[in-house]
């Protein structure tokens, strides 16, 4: 009698976990029949399509050939590994995606929380929307009209070029996407134009959240704009940071290789090499399906080092962070 | 800080340094625009900035009327992203909907399933071979079967539904609904902003994609999209990076150039983009932002 008016008192959610303990497994499910059927179907679609490539991770091990079944594949351990770490090309697509990555991830950040700070302080409303507006718009393009775009700008008869020389800092035109050793800046400088409004906005949303309490007090303490930007803003922002910063370090070097083949050319071919090209070009282009699952899975370890390398280092500072 | 107070130097620094950036971000825009708005042989000679200085459409028609592919492109182009994202948020949504009831029995496993995809994936290869096996290669379904579900998306809208009150679904179940209308009828309505937020992006994704045509379906003319033709087009012209001078020769005797072909499509590309978005631009500004401080 005891446990019904307790029943009476709780919510709709706390009555079912209650009696979710003397239940049989059955009676809930019957219970739960609609939402079960809800999600039976796409619980089916995450394991053909996101968990049973993952099985696929044995054909690393494997000699692989497509005409054979499983059972009656060839292993042969970490032999495409070792295979994998003794070349040279691979040793030269992986400097070039961490290279890149890492860049794109410094200025990345750099201009977008730049970018961030001066909006939150644009004080002309309608200006500060448009500009906002125009910024969004790199993000949505693709990156096929990006690399059309800077292939232009940077042509030796382009804007970028006509303004250098005008300028006086250049005497001729540089055939920009020729130069091998600028490459990198490029696809920097492209990511940088196509991603920093974007990224901005998680930024503005955390900055909306600042208590403006802090902004007087900083005023009253005597402070001027920069003050108050470096020290009330910025430490508002601080956890969004880290959080965005931890999740794009594990995906360094997950960079596709989209930019880099659109951007690149036959000249800046060994800059523009990144691990996901070297993985098609070797591994399906050759017909190599194991040895480019190898590297698939080399991929993936990296990026849960990463992620928690940079987990530990930001619990380190979060540490110290509660004050 | 209502009210203009006293406007200081570093207010105008701002308005200029924007002013710059706006510069900065349209002018590649408006500058293929013209070219691909300004007649061939007339644009070899430079010089060309957000004018044309010899308007024509040629450039447009020659695409239209000798690119065989390229209606074919768009067709698919708008297809794909109206299914793919239909059928995609209504995933998302449902699958964000089952989660996000707290008494559901198997909301923590699947959410862990779930979560964990976002972290390790099969890799190229496996996917490749999955999709060969399942006989996706060549059909148009590979644009919007394996695409259907993003984790992400799943995680933003669900954070959303979480701060619904429960009240909704209590009355509700009271008068004798079930999940599923519930789901239809109370909480979808109320998730718009998310929803739309989620839309937008799917819908991009889709706009956007080349590399599936590429993998699936390179050679088979009636499921090739908008962006892959213009990424073959791209190509070419990367190729000839170090030819330069033969195209000129060649431009002069024809109306219309590799390259300005290449400004026409790539608006073409671009023009639907920046038809949608700056209408969409509120609700995705409000999702994102209450997505964020949710996650």
């Amino acid at each position: 009698m005891e446990e019904v008016s307790q029943l009476k008192n709780m919510s709709l959610n706390e009555e079912f976990r209650a009696l979710k303990k003397g239940k049989s497994k059955w009676k809930q499910i019957k219970e739960q029949k609609v939402l079960i059927m809800m999600a039976f179907p796409f619980v089916i679609w995450l394991i053909i399509f996101r968990y049973l490539p993952i099985l696929g991770w044995t054909m690393a091990f494997q000699d692989y050939k497509p005409q054979n079944g499983f059972f009656e594949q060839e292993w042969v351990g970490f032999d495409h590994f070792i295979e994998l770490f003794q070349d040279q090309m691979f040793h030269q697509a992986l400097r070039n995606t961490l290279g890149m990555g890492f860049l794109g991830l410094i200025f990345g950040f750099l201009a977008s929380i730049t970018f961030a700070l001066l909006i939150n302080e644009l004080r002309f409303k309608k200006f500060k929307r448009f500009t906002q507006t125009v910024s969004y718009l790199p993000h949505f393009v693709s990156w096929v009209i990006v690399a059309n775009l800077v292939t232009t700008m940077l042509a030796t008869d382009g804007a970028v070029n006509q303004l250098l020389v005008f300028l006086g800092i250049l005497d001729d035109p540089v055939h920009f996407m020729a130069q091998p050793r600028m490459f990198w800046g490029i696809v920097t400088a492209a990511e940088v134009w196509k991603s920093t409004g974007w990224g901005a906005i998680i930024y503005l949303a955390a900055m909306a959240g600042i208590d403006p309490g802090l902004y007087e007090a900083a005023q009253v303490d005597g402070a001027n704009r920069l003050q108050r930007i470096i020290h009330v803003t910025l430490p508002g922002i601080r956890p969004t940071i880290i959080v965005l910063l931890i999740m794009s370090i594990g995906n360094v070097i997950n960079i596709g290789f989209e930019r880099q083949m659109l951007l690149g050319n036959n000249i800046v071919a060994n800059q523009a090499l990144v691990i996901e090209r070297y993985a098609l070009d070797y591994g399906i282009g050759l017909f190599r399906f194991s040895y480019g699952t190898a590297v698939g899975i080399f991929r993936s370890m990296i990026s849960i080092i990463l992620i928690f390398i940079a987990n530990g280092f930001a619990k380190k500072i979060g540490e110290g962070r509660i004050m | 800080m209502k009210g203009l107070k006293r406007i200081t130097a570093f207010d105008i620094f701002l308005v200029i340094f924007f002013i710059l950036v706006c510069i900065v971000t349209l002018y590649p825009f408006l500058h293929v625009l013209a070219l691909s708005l300004n007649d061939a042989t007339d644009a070899v000679k430079g010089g060309i900035h957000i004018i044309p200085r010899e308007f024509t459409l040629d450039n447009y028609r020659h695409i239209f009327s000798t690119n065989t592919a390229l209606p074919r492109a768009f067709l698919n182009s708008v297809l794909r992203t109206v299914i793919g994202t239909a059928t995609g948020v209504m995933s998302c949504a449902i699958l964000a909907y089952t989660l996000s009831r707290k008494h559901f029995m198997f909301r923590k496993s699947i959410s862990m399933l779930l979560v964990f995809t976002m972290y390790i994936s099969g890799g190229l290869i496996p996917e490749f071979l999955l999709i060969r096996n399942l006989g996706l290669v060549n059909r148009f379904a590979v644009y919007i079967i394996p695409g259907l579900i993003s984790a992400f998306n799943v995680i933003v809208i669900r954070s959303f539904m979480d701060g619904l009150p429960d009240a909704l679904e209590e009355s509700a179940k009271m008068d004798g609904a079930n999940d599923f209308t519930i789901f239809l009828k109370i909480i979808l309505p109320l998730c718009l902003p998310v929803i739309a937020t989620v839309a937008l992006f799917i819908a991009v994704g889709q706009w956007n994609s080349w590399f599936d045509t590429y993998l699936y379906a390179r050679n088979n003319e009636s499921l090739t999209t908008l962006q892959f033709e213009l990424m073959k087009i791209l190509e070419d012209a990367n190729i000839t990076v170090s030819q330069v001078n033969s195209q000129n020769a060649q431009q002069l005797m024809n109306r219309v150039s590799p390259t300005s072909v290449r400004m026409a499509i790539t608006i073409i590309a671009t023009v639907p983009i920046l038809l949608v978005y700056p209408f969409l631009q509120k609700y995705f500004v409000t999702g994102l932002t209450i997505g964020a401080v949710k996650s």
